[in-house]
């Protein structure tokens, strides 16, 4: 296997013992965006090092040569300069370019969104162009992925350094054909000027920029754009169809054990220990080659085989200590309405009072969101090898690959520079990979047993032991006057704060800190103008708060925010006898909410009309209904065409409709494809999910204790991209998922008169429902 | 005794006891990923694959079950075509119809579950070239997507159905 670099006596010979140790043992990596090494890495690397000034990346891989062979002095796995081109940008003598970026590929394709960016600024062809494998010490650290960042945030920074790089360029192409800078253009890597032409691989091939930013790099004009906008295919999916693409998952490394967590099968209340009262290591005793691994009150098992290590976590007899302490879940109404909260007034605007008093209609609701899981449907996995005098090695499919290496070393009692961490995907995650617990797990196993472990969650952990999405309980008071404008509205939510101690470290004595959480303003009336507005953020403790852990999931607090919020707003359109759409404009002075209620009302063929104001009879009723919402500065709006069956209480989403204002379209079919994703998974949340428990434990531990929406009961779907030149890009990863709850609840109230104050809307509550009705 | 297993078209002699799940001799002894792990509980359809053509669960099929049987892969899909067509000089260069299908509508996001999705396409066009809707919905409606592809799989389907329907 990789024969490529195995050539002897060449410095390529330490690499390729290191590459042999890191690939899968049986196939060398494929897919072209997962080499960790290739001729041009390793022909930028010796530059890099001979620069000096910045000893980056690969000499890191020492650390998976022999033991004793790495030099601990020459290895870095701090972040490269951000204000370095060569941090960015590598150019190949074959007229090729390297991305370094450090945003990740989450399945949401963002990192096509950033190849496009950075060939659109050089003058490069989607061909010539790829992106490194993010790893510490090779990559900038961009951050997070999560928070539909990375074309809004990590965007600006990548085409800020393909900028500098080209100019950088046309500096050495203007020397070199005596031309002025002014008078070159290009076309893919071909510098042309006075009638001669050079290539960027002619001018730079391999070798370094060895330059900073100047700052005075202009960037191209947006009316200048020839790739950005336009239909660009994911440069991932070819290896993803054919079986090449490597997750995390498939990574396998010489020496390496396999392990599995032993836990109990479903997380009871956050921050409350987990305790192993007694271990019985005889239960496993006639499985071969198990190593039982305790650190603190972690209990997990090693071995050789993965079947034997999965038999063996199962087998094992563990006596855990039980607190009947998770009250919240199945409980949300009565046990937030209950709780002890810090509450602070986040905006205030005008007199909702006076508002309210000034008000011909008011209505007040509570209204309900539930614990959700993230579901992943492969199980989080990481392989650690642990090394007591060298560089750590770490594979993770963090969302953040810096901030996760710091948790490693920091459970291993290492410093963050004697810890590497290699990111390679998994499955899609949604917010779950904020932090990595698996990856935490098998640094405590690897460092118990001296060898490389993979640990892979079982089923049972990944439903079990998610950090969900939160519940919320949100009140709203608000009215409207004769004429249908809306003179107050007042929101108030209670959620718990998130969680930041994953489950490894609580195990290994992290203590845990309590968390505030805070009430959405995004999606809390601010789409409308109001005299009048007020919003009260009521906090949870996270800690004794008897709630599971809970982190950011697909567009954080906004489908629940915008449950109650569109809701009421529906609420007030209905008592105006207005269209919703039509109420909605008429209380609206922002330009982009209105362009995209009109996008969505033209591709949906809206006919207004007042809601419910249809008469129908029989089993199956139908509706529509609007919502509009937004997340990360994206401005989205949401038709729902469903069915109800009055009998059985099932919702059918028919047709979801949705149209997106991000700003400028970096790529319209990457966005398309996010939107699509999002009303399908939105429909799910919506009427499907609700992660159960006992007072104990979470009980939803499997797709048929916590179901998703399927093939059947998918939706059509339609989508509009608006291509808003005049606004930056903001994010597409999640905001047309907010408004999907709510815009469903819009349309059972069409159909059938009802408000359905609490998702998801399962048929055991809309029968609830109808039948208090 | 060993078990043998046909998979891809090569005859490989298992080392995992006859009880291992095939799945995991697919990753650990014969190196094949297109397959994936989701719930060891045949819920999902990450890890399918085709035994004697039909569609199993690799995860909670012991290896032993697949012995005597040829097992296809997601890696062996475009041979698996090539076979059924006149050979050519370049024939297993090209995708099976169905993974072509998924490029063009650019199914995948995160990609995982795809595998299942795949091999269950593969199946249902193989005993029928020109499903309808539902049909296509009825069988795929055993294998779960997070990423919502849903829409997209449904005509990825019908574009292969089309492609293979002209290529026969």
């Amino acid at each position: 296997m990789t024969g490529l670099l195995n050539e002897p006596g060449s410095r390529r010979r330490l690499v390729a013992d290191a590459v042999e140790r890191a690939m899968p043992a049986v196939e060398p990596l494929a897919d072209g965006l997962v080499r960790l090494v290739d001729e041009k890495e390793m022909s930028r690397l010796s530059f890099l090092k001979a620069g000096g000034a910045l000893v980056v990346g690969f000499t890191a891989l020492g650390a998976l040569t022999k033991a004793g062979s790495a030099n601990a002095a020459t290895q870095s796995t701090l972040a490269p300069a951000a204000n370095s081109i060569d941090s960015w940008i590598a150019i190949h003598a074959d007229n090729t370019a390297t991305i370094y970026h450090g945003k990740v590929e989450l399945g949401q394709g963002s990192p096509t969104g950033l190849l496009m960016i950075a060939a659109e600024e050089l003058d490069l062809g989607m061909d010539q162009i790829r992106s490194q494998r993010i790893e510490t010490g090779v990559t900038p650290d961009q951050g997070f992925t999560a928070g539909s960042s990375s074309i809004s945030g990590g965007g600006p920074q990548v085409r800020q350094a393909a900028a500098e790089a080209r100019l950088a360029l046309l500096t050495m192409a203007s020397q070199r054909l005596g031309v002025p800078v002014s008078q070159l253009t290009v076309d893919r890597g071909v510098v042309s000027g006075g009638g001669k032409t050079v290539t960027y691989g002619e001018l730079l091939g391999d070798q370094r920029f060895n330059a900073k930013f100047t700052g005075k790099a202009p960037l191209k004009p947006i009316d200048q754009y020839k790739l950005v906008g336009t239909r660009v295919q994911r440069v991932e999916i070819p290896a993803k169809v054919t079986g090449t693409y490597t997750y995390v998952h498939n990574v396998r490394v010489p020496g390496m054990l396999h392990g599995r967590i032993v836990r109990p099968q479903g997380q009871g209340e956050y921050g409350k220990p987990i305790v192993p009262l007694s271990v019985d290591e005889s239960s496993i005793a006639k499985l071969p080659g198990v190593k039982l691994v305790r650190v603190g009150n972690f209990v997990g098992v090693v071995a050789k085989d993965e079947y034997t290590a999965i038999q063996a976590a199962s087998q094992l007899k563990v006596k855990w200590q039980e607190s009947p302490t998770l009250t919240a879940i199945g409980n949300i109404g009565e046990a937030f309405r209950n709780a002890k909260t810090t509450d602070r007034t986040t905006f205030n605007k005008g007199n909702v009072e006076a508002g309210l008093a000034k008000a011909s209609k008011t209505f007040t609701r509570t209204y309900l969101a539930p614990f959700q899981t993230h579901g992943m449907i492969g199980p989080s996995a990481a392989i650690v090898d642990y090394q007591e005098n060298g560089i750590t090695t770490v594979f993770s499919h963090t969302q953040l690959p810096y901030s996760q290496r710091d948790k490693v070393a920091k459970i291993l009692g290492k410093t963050p520079a004697q810890v590497r961490l290699i990111r390679i995907e998994g499955s899609g995650c949604y917010g779950h990979s904020a932090y990595d617990d698996a990856a935490l797990a098998a640094a405590l196993m690897s460092k118990a047993v001296g060898a490389p472990v993979r640990v892979q969650y079982m089923r049972w952990d990944e439903h079990g032991w998610d950090n969900y999405g939160p519940a919320q309980l949100t009140d709203i008071t608000a009215g409207i006057d004769d004429k249908g404008n809306i003179t107050a509205f007042s929101y108030a939510s209670t959620q718990p704060g998130w969680m930041s101690t994953e489950t490894a470290e609580e195990q290994n004595g992290a203590v845990v800190p309590n968390a505030t959480g805070n009430a959405d303003l995004d999606n809390s009336g601010a789409q409308y103008a109001l005299a009048n507005r007020r919003v009260i953020s009521r906090s949870l403790p996270n800690v004794n708060g008897g709630v599971p852990k809970v982190v950011w999931m697909r567009a954080p607090g906004a489908p629940q925010a915008l449950h109650a919020t569109e809701q009421m707003i529906d609420e007030l359109a209905h008592a105006a006898g207005m269209d919703p759409i039509a109420f909605r404009k008429q209380n609206i002075d922002n330009y982009r909410w209105l362009g995209v209620l009109d996008e969505v009302a033209r591709i949906s063929n809206w006919q207004p009309r007042v809601a419910n104001s249809v008469s129908q009879t029989g089993n199956i009723r139908t509706g529509r209904g609007v919502a509009i919402g937004g997340f990360a500065s994206t401005y989205a709006a949401v038709v729902a065409e469903i069915e109800v069956n009055m009998k059985t209480g099932k919702i059918r989403a028919t047709h979801m409709y949705a149209a997106q204002d991000q700003g400028l379209a970096i790529s319209p079919s990457l966005i398309e494809q996010q939107m699509e994703g999002c009303l399908v998974q939105g429909t799910s949340r919506a009427l499907l999910e609700e992660v159960v428990s006992t007072k104990n434990r979470v009980t939803s531990l499997d797709w048929a204790s916590y179901p998703i929406l399927r093939f059947k009961d998918s939706p059509d779907v339609t989508v509009s991209v608006i291509d808003n030149k005049k606004e930056k890009s903001s994010g597409s990863g999640e905001p047309t998922t907010a408004p999907v709850p709510a815009a469903i609840a819009n349309a059972f109230f069409d159909a059938t008169g009802v408000r359905m104050t609490a998702y998801p809307m399962t048929p055991a509550r809309v029968r609830a429902v109808l039948a208090e009705a | 005794m060993a078990t043998t297993i046909t998979v891809n078209g090569k005859s490989h002699a298992v080392k995992a006891s006859e009880n291992t799940p095939l799945l995991y001799v697919l990753h650990n002894e014969l190196g094949l990923h297109g397959p994936r792990f989701g719930c060891g509980l045949s819920q999902c359809g990450a890890c399918s694959v085709l035994a004697d053509g039909k569609e199993i669960r690799s995860c909670v099929t012991p290896v032993a079950l697949v012995a005597g049987k040829k097992v296809t892969t997601l890696e062996g899909l475009p041979a698996l075509w090539a076979g059924r067509k006149e050979q050519s000089a370049d024939a297993t260069q090209q995708l099976h119809p169905v993974q072509q299908a998924w490029i063009d509508q650019q199914v995948p996001q995160c990609g995982y579950c795809q595998n299942g999705m795949m091999i269950q396409a593969v199946d249902l066009l193989t005993k029928n070239d020109n499903p309808t809707d539902a049909q296509i919905k009825s069988a795929m409606n055993g294998h779960l997507c997070r990423c919502g592809t849903y829409p997209r799989i449904l005509k990825a389907v019908k574009q292969a159905a089309q492609t293979m329907r002209s290529a026969s």
